[in-house]
């Protein structure tokens, strides 16, 4: 017997929630951004389990998509943080309030 | 049963890992710990049958943006981050905002639970390597053409941001002009005035 598609729903759900909260709980850029690739992958995992359940192809390759897109958001993402740091020496993102005043 | 039992011991494993993920403040732990999710949820698509998907997820996830990500952690060298000093209360606000949205998922979820609650007959095959090359390079053409350039605009954002900025050649400039002209002493005078 195999698990329902609700099973892995509320797994993608829960998961999304924990990076989500998270995203709002840490104070530095990279932890933000660990979350954010969390939540990414949750809803890969939504995607993968409607495909199976579905029986249709579409799912796993938008899972392809999101995978290059979380790629590229790494590669600029952390050229940001990189920038960010030495402009600062620091990557708290309360620090990065250069546009406030 | 047995499909079962490792889904639950997996999604354990991946709740587990996103909470110590979000609990530690080293940023070293947590990537260790985002690893960890990524494995674990490999390991669910194996029992989706969709094995390209989760060799794909190890390769780019836990293989290329773990490693870009650890690699800026030792980089910048990092001290742990700090707890929130003032604001406390955002730790309340963030809790309720998390329930309330896990709250909106589940009635989503509940919402479509019209989806078949067994897999449709054939759904073995999908993940198939095959099948996703198929349907890469004839119905979905276009979106992974698009995607190929995004890349390429991610490729060169990097490189454009991450490079350290040239120092102006000005100054040199003049300086070789006054040392042309025997002009030691006004040098400072040039200097300010850039």
């Amino acid at each position: 017997m195999e698990p329902s598609l609700a099973s892995y729903l509320a797994l993608s759900g829960i998961l999304f929630t924990i990076g989500a909260v998270g995203v709002i709980f840490k104070r530095n850029a990279l932890g933000m951004f660990m979350c954010i690739e969390l939540m990414l992958n949750a809803v890969n995992l939504t995607f993968v389990a409607f495909s199976r359940y579905y029986a249709d192809v579409t799912g796993q390759l938008f899972v392809f998509m999101v995978m290059s897109v979380a790629a590229a958001e790494a590669a600029v993402g952390l050229g940001i943080i990189i920038a960010f740091f030495r402009n600062r020496q620091s990557i708290d993102v309360d620090d990065a309030s250069i546009l406030k005043n | 049963m047995v499909g079962s039992a490792l889904f639950f011991v997996f999604a354990g494993l991946a709740i587990a890992c996103a909470v110590s993920m979000v609990y530690h403040r080293n940023p070293l732990y947590s990537a260790i710990s985002l690893v960890g999710v990524f494995i674990s949820l490999s390991c669910i698509y194996v029992t989706l049958a969709a094995p390209f998907i989760a060799a794909v997820q190890i390769l780019i996830y836990a293989g290329a943006i773990m490693v870009l990500v650890v690699f800026v952690i030792m980089l910048l060298n990092l001290d742990d981050d700090k707890p929130l000093n003032r604001l406390r209360y955002l730790y309340a606000v963030g809790g309720g905002l998390g329930l309330i949205l896990l709250v909106q998922t589940f009635f989503i979820f509940y919402a479509v639970m019209r989806a078949p609650q067994q897999a449709v007959n054939g759904a073995e095959t999908v993940g198939k390597t095959m099948n996703i090359g198929r349907g890469m390079y004839t119905e979905y053409l276009l979106p992974v053409e698009i995607v190929g350039v995004l890349l390429l605009m991610a490729i060169i954002g990097g490189v454009v941001l991450a490079r350290r900025l040239a120092q102006p050649q000005l100054e040199l400039v003049v300086d070789q002009e006054l040392d042309e002209r025997g002009l030691e002493e006004e040098k400072g005078d040039y200097r300010v005035a850039i």
